[in-house]
Formats: C-alpha cells, sequence, structure tokens
C-alpha cells in the first residue's frame, strides 16, 4: 500500500488535506529536499511539489528520476504554471530523441 | 577507425569473426527496439504534454476557487476545517512492461464511500466555495494520478530510449567498423605469410634440386674420369 505526498507552500498544499493526501508544509529549499529523501525512502510512490519549489531541489529530484518509484511530479502551485514542469517533458524528449522535436524548444 | 591490437593469429580471426557476427546482429536488434521506443515515446510524450496542460488549467481554476473561499473565510478557520479529512486515498502500484522498461501504474482507492460526502467539516463556520473547491479538486485528482503516470512512464522510457540509442551508436561506428578493420589486417597478414611461406618453399626447393643435380654431376664427372683412366 503506498502513499501520495504533496509539498509547497501551505497556502498551495492546503487544498490537498481535503481530498486526503498527505501534504507537508514546506518553503525551505534544504527542509524539501530533506522531505524528498525521507518521503521517497518510506512508502511514498508518488510525491506532488509545487513548481517554485521544485526548481530549487532539482539536484535531489534527478536523483529519483531513472528509479521506477517514486515520480516526483512538479504541479503549479497558487500563484500559477511557471513552465517549469512542461520544460521537465520538453527535456526528456530532448534526452530521448536527442533534440525537442514535439514542442517547439520556444523556451529560452 | 583504428584496429585492435591483437596478435595476427588464425585463432583470434575466428573468434573476431564470431565477434563482429555478434555485433551485427544486436546492432540490428538494438535498431529495432530503439525504433519501436520511439515510436512508443513520441505518442507517450505528445500525450504528456497535452494531460500537464489540461491539468494546469484545471488546477489553475482550483487555486481559484480556493482564494475566494480564503477570501470568505478566515486562514485559521480554513486550516481548522481541514485539519482532520474524512477522506483517505491509498494508491496501488501494478507494473507495466514496454519494450522492457518497467513503468510502474497507479490505481487508487478513496476511503470515503460517499463520493458527495468527503467535506470535513461543518457548514456553519465555512463558505459554499471552500466545498466547491474541495469537489473540484477531488474532481481532477484521477487525472492527476495519470499525469503522475504518464510522466513517470516518459521519464523512464526517455532513460531507455539515451541508453539504447548510445549503444546502438556505439555498435555502428565504433565496434563494427573496428572489428571489420582488425579483421581486414588479420587476414592480409596471414595472406601475407601464405605466400611468404610459399615463396620461401620455392626458393628451398630450387637449392634442392640444385643440390641433388650438383651431386649427379660430380657423380657422373667421377664417372668419366674413371672411364678415361681405364682407356689408358
Amino acid at each position: 500500500m503506498y502513499k501520495i505526498g504533496v509539498i509547497g507552500d501551505s497556502e498551495s498544499v492546503i487544498g490537498f488535506r481535503a481530498v486526503g493526501l498527505d501534504v507537508f508544509p514546506c518553503e525551505d529549499p534544504a527542509e524539501a529536499a530533506r522531505l524528498i529523501r525521507e518521503l521517497a525512502e518510506g512508502e511514498y510512490a508518488i510525491i506532488y511539489i509545487m513548481e517554485g519549489l521544485a526548481a530549487q531541489v532539482e539536484k535531489e529530484i534527478d536523483k529519483y528520476k531513472d528509479s521506477r518509484l517514486p515520480a516526483i511530479i512538479p504541479i503549479p502551485n497558487k500563484e500559477g504554471a511557471s513552465g517549469n514542469g512542461m520544460r521537465n517533458v520538453r527535456e526528456a524528449v530532448k534526452r530521448a530523441v536527442g533534440a525537442d522535436i514535439l514542442f517547439g524548444g520556444n523556451d529560452k | 577507425m583504428e584496429r585492435m591490437n591483437v596478435n595476427p593469429t588464425r585463432m583470434m580471426l575466428t573468434s573476431l569473426k564470431r565477434r563482429l557476427a555478434t555485433a551485427t546482429r544486436g546492432h540490428k536488434l538494438l535498431k529495432d527496439k530503439r525504433d519501436e521506443l520511439m515510436k512508443e515515446f513520441l505518442d507517450l510524450a505528445r500525450e504528456n504534454g497535452r494531460l500537464r496542460e489540461e491539468v494546469e488549467v484545471k488546477l489553475a481554476d482550483v487555486y481559484k476557487n480556493f482564494r475566494r473561499a480564503n477570501a470568505i473565510v478566515s486562514n485559521e478557520v480554513m486550516e481548522e476545517s481541514l485539519m482532520f479529512p474524512k477522506q483517505g486515498v491509498e494508491l496501488e502500484v501494478g507494473s507495466k512492461n514496454i519494450m522492457s522498461v518497467d513503468v510502474p501504474e497507479f490505481s487508487f482507492t478513496t476511503k470515503a464511500e460517499d463520493p458527495a460526502d468527503i467535506l470535513p467539516y461543518g457548514f456553519s463556520r465555512t463558505s459554499g466555495e471552500l466545498d466547491n473547491a474541495i469537489s473540484k479538486l477531488s474532481d481532477i485528482f484521477p487525472m492527476l494520478l495519470d499525469l503522475a503516470a504518464k510522466e513517470k512512464e516518459t521519464a523512464l522510457l526517455a532513460a531507455e530510449l539515451e541508453k539504447t540509442r548510445r549503444r546502438v551508436n556505439a555498435l555502428e561506428y565504433v565496434m563494427i567498423p573496428k572489428l571489420q578493420v582488425t579483421i581486414k589486417y588479420i587476414t592480409m597478414k596471414l595472406d601475407e605469410n601464405e605466400r611468404g611461406n610459399q615463396t620461401r618453399l620455392m626458393k628451398v626447393k630450387d637449392m634442392m634440386l640444385e643440390e641433388a643435380l650438383q651431386k649427379k654431376r660430380e657423380h657422373d664427372m667421377e664417372a668419366i674420369n674413371r672411364l678415361e683412366n681405364n682407356q689408358q
């Protein structure tokens, strides 16, 4: 039996608590990195993390990129999408194909 | 392409030829795998991008609802209301095999029996906006889960694809040419040795013939001499 965690600023994550996910309010990158490690070693299969925070703990997230579990998924916070999550998809394409041939690569 | 540093022997040639055959076969197989993976991956990535866009739009809507609720009820009340959620989600992780890549599959069960009855608070102190926000979030939750699965799948396939692509290239541009060059080198070396041997043998044969002839001539000479002596 696995669980789902949500990491991010308290205002953004509070709603997720209502639908039954485990939320971890956190705004400090170092704390977030520690949380990710802890959740990943625990029984969390999916960790949603707010985009702004995700950008600051990219290193920690990349560690779990190639392992089967957990899936660490950046989602937009209350400020709206920063395009960070989309960039991840683009980067996956770039990594696999060698060039971004799907999404036009119009960032940067 | 530089050849390998090996001894040009017949045994080495056989083993290299065997390796070349294996490499060629492996290259063909890996290339097929790469093509198939690429097909799967492109579809998946496209789907993933579409799903993410959709989720981002919907989540923005949910946040808007929460903000609206926040404007009506105070932060403390909201915290308090959501402190003990009624709804719980239990995640089941299966696994799926795509071109020998093991990807997780998520399915979930909710604890609350009635999906309409997930609000963990009384209605006296909170506003309808909060109910709205929560039910909306609850509605898009399956999509969020789908996004997680798709995104993980994309990442895992991308890693596998990268690996396969590297291997195909390594075989195609390094291993196979190197083996071919080395095999050619050994073949030429062996042929050269063969020719050298041939000429040496011919030379030796010539020398032996010469010697035999010489001996015969001496023998004849002696016989002639003896005959002449007898006549005198």
